[in-house]
């Protein structure tokens, strides 16, 4: 019980959380990622940064399972998943969110908060009800309490606003016991404050779980990532720390130009 | 590698894993009308005579069984499977099969208590398979699948004369005499039946909200989120199969026993078409719609011929009246009479609220 935790053995056998070797995504003739790779350490959290069209998303499905690559292998705590369905993954301790939201518009907050916790648990073909002292319907109901979304859990997701869509996709990616966590621009869209509260409970995180970001917003990505991964037309362009990306003066050429001003 | 460095915090305390207090569990509160409509219907027997006992409500429950499967794939699973009333007319074949009939030199004479639940079972397995491969498709390709099966099974019951005795059937098949009750007697026969069919409804109201049915409308918003999660949305869909087919077949039994006989056309294609029609007419956005559809369908099919000679027309006409109904049903409520009704319920609603336009009477 105290020496052998299979997750820490397998994630101490490869080194790596997550491993990408050479992923291409070809959609027809065109290479929406191709040759990628990186990886990336246990509890490591790393921002991917590119213009619109780098390949961020097309990099997430991948991972995820939701595409499969063309070519090159995908390593997940030093198991090869790269022909995995997306819910075998998940069961590995992958989580994700969407930039687009894919919530259950016709549930309510808790049933998609509960969903999720049952997601990776066992009897998730169960017939029979939750009991009062299930205790996924309390961790249920304390990850709605961490993404402030208690007050509304009996609503109906389609029904709120968009930053509380935004918290409810957090809050699904945190469920059960996550180990990795690819977050898919989560602050786009948000006012000021909201994204104060993400920069907040992303550092918040537990220091074992390690994320990748895509972020947009600078001022975000560069505060809750130790390290960069800049991607253009596909490829990994630069890869360092957030200041060594910052400083970089081809890419500062290539993207920051604009963005960081606008900034201010 | 697996540290804490929160502890005390509620995110924390969540995702390393620690117990915490309970909430009350989900509860549903049954309406008034329900309670109503549920004495009426025990104390049925005292009003109506045995016609309506019998032909009407009797068949209405089990009409309603079947479409109430279809309405749990297509409400729930966002699955339109045209196979319903050939699983349940498959449990019915079986019981024939198995148990006692006219046909004495196909019929195996099995006791009740194994011929029956080895025909929910086979109808059960029959349907999972059919869902195994329709729900490798979507939307329409879904009806087309299960549609294209319905057919081959009617033409097979048809043609086989081996199992299924080809264009003649099966007939004198009963239900067992257990208890010493003649279950065919229209009291006995309209409480198996009101008793199956509260049961059936009791079974998906309640598997709607189990940790199954919520992940089943989960995979119906959004089956590559359900992946996401970690759900298997293939498997998923498939046992939802399963578990309507095992509603379809009890209904299909009983519809065997209320006939006493069962023969291709039951299984025929017009029957198939007529269990989508009491689903959408009824509404497939919960589970007494299939219900309030059946009872609808039963009082067009059993009473419009009376009507329609007295207007000098021919009985088959009862099909443009049912067809006409349908029509529009989906044209102006595509939830169905559900439909129709809660929309009314909020616009009363909303002329009794005092902030609305119309304010207090």
């Amino acid at each position: 019980m105290t020496t052998t935790d299979p997750r820490s053995l397998s994630s101490v056998a490869s080194g790596n959380a997550l491993e990408l070797r050479g992923v291409t995504k070809l959609f027809g003739a065109l290479a929406a990622i191709s040759d990628v790779t990186f990886s990336v350490r246990p509890g490591e959290r790393r921002a991917v940064l590119g213009s619109n069209g780098a390949g961020k998303t097309t990099l997430f499905n991948c991972i995820t399972g939701d595409f499969l690559p063309t070519s090159g292998t995908i390593r997940l705590f030093g198991e090869d998943v790269t022909t995995f369905p997306a819910h075998e993954r998940i069961r590995r301790g992958l989580r994700r969110t969407y930039q687009i939201s894919l919530l259950f518009g016709g549930l309510s907050v808790a049933d998609n908060v509960y969903i999720a916790c049952r997601g990776v648990s066992r009897a998730r073909f169960s017939l029979l009800r939750p009991r009062r002292s299930d205790p996924l319907t309390a961790r249920a109901a304390e990850l709605m309490e961490a993404v402030r979304l208690t007050e509304v859990q009996d609503t109906l997701v389609s029904e709120l606003s968009y930053g509380q869509q935004r918290q409810l996709e957090i809050a699904l990616a945190l469920a059960g016991a996550p180990r990795f966590i690819l977050f898919d621009e989560p602050a786009a869209g948000l006012s000021p404050t909201e994204r104060r509260d993400l920069v907040a409970i992303l550092n918040g995180l537990p220091g074992h779980i390690g994320y990748i970001i895509i972020e947009h917003d600078m001022d975000v990505a560069l505060r809750v990532a130790e390290s960069v991964t800049m991607m253009h037309n596909g490829r990994v362009f630069k890869e360092g720390t957030p200041a060594e990306i910052e400083s970089d003066p081809e890419v500062q050429e290539l993207y920051l130009g604009d963005g960081s001003h606008s900034h201010g | 590698m697996v540290q804490i460095d929160r502890s005390g915090d509620p995110l924390g305390d969540i995702l390393n894993g620690k117990p915490a207090q309970t909430r009350p569990g989900w509860l549903v509160q049954l309406p008034l009308p329900f309670w109503a409509v549920a004495f009426l219907l025990l104390i049925m027997p005292l009003i109506a005579n045995n016609f309506w006992l019998f032909q009407v409500f009797g068949w209405s429950f089990i009409l309603g069984m079947i479409a109430l499967s279809l309405m749990f794939l297509a409400g729930y699973g966002g699955m339109v499977s045209l196979i319903q009333m050939s699983v349940a007319g498959l449990a019915g074949y079986m019981v024939a099969i198995l148990g006692t009939s006219g046909m004495a030199e196909i019929s195996l004479n099995w006791p009740w208590w194994l011929n029956i639940p080895v025909a929910i079972g086979i109808a059960a397995l029959f349907g999972t398979i059919v869902g195994a491969l329709a729900v490798r498709t979507e939307g329409i390709y879904t009806i087309m699948i299960t549609l294209a099966v319905a057919a081959a099974f009617f033409y097979f019951t048809r043609q086989n004369y081996g199992i299924f005795n080809g264009y003649t059937g099966f007939n004198r098949v009963l239900p067992p005499p257990l208890f010493g009750v003649n279950w065919r007697d229209p009291v006995p026969f309209y409480y198996l039946t009101l008793g199956c069919a509260a049961l059936s409804l009791a079974a998906v109201t309640y598997v709607a909200r189990s940790p199954f049915g919520l992940a089943l409308q989960g995979v119906r918003d959004g089956p590559r989120r359900m992946a996401a999660l970690g759900f298997n949305v293939t498997a998923h869909r498939i046992a939802a199969y399963t578990f309507a087919s095992v509603i379809a077949a009890v209904g299909g039994i009983l519809l065997v026993w209320q006939n006493s006989q069962i023969s291709p056309g039951t299984v025929g294609i017009p029957v198939v078409i007529d269990i989508l029609v009491i689903a959408v007419v009824g509404g497939v956005k919960r589970p007494i719609g299939p219900f309030i559809g059946a009872v609808i369908y039963v009082l067009l099919r059993t009473f419009s011929p009376d009507v329609l000679t007295a207007f000098g027309l021919s009985t088959e006409r009862f099909k443009t009246l049912i067809g006409l109904g349908f029509v529009l049903i989906v044209f102006f409520s595509p939830d169905g009479v559900l439909g129709l009704w809660e929309r009314w319920q909020a616009r009363r609603h909303k002329r009794r609220d005092p902030l609305g336009d119309g304010g207090t009477p």
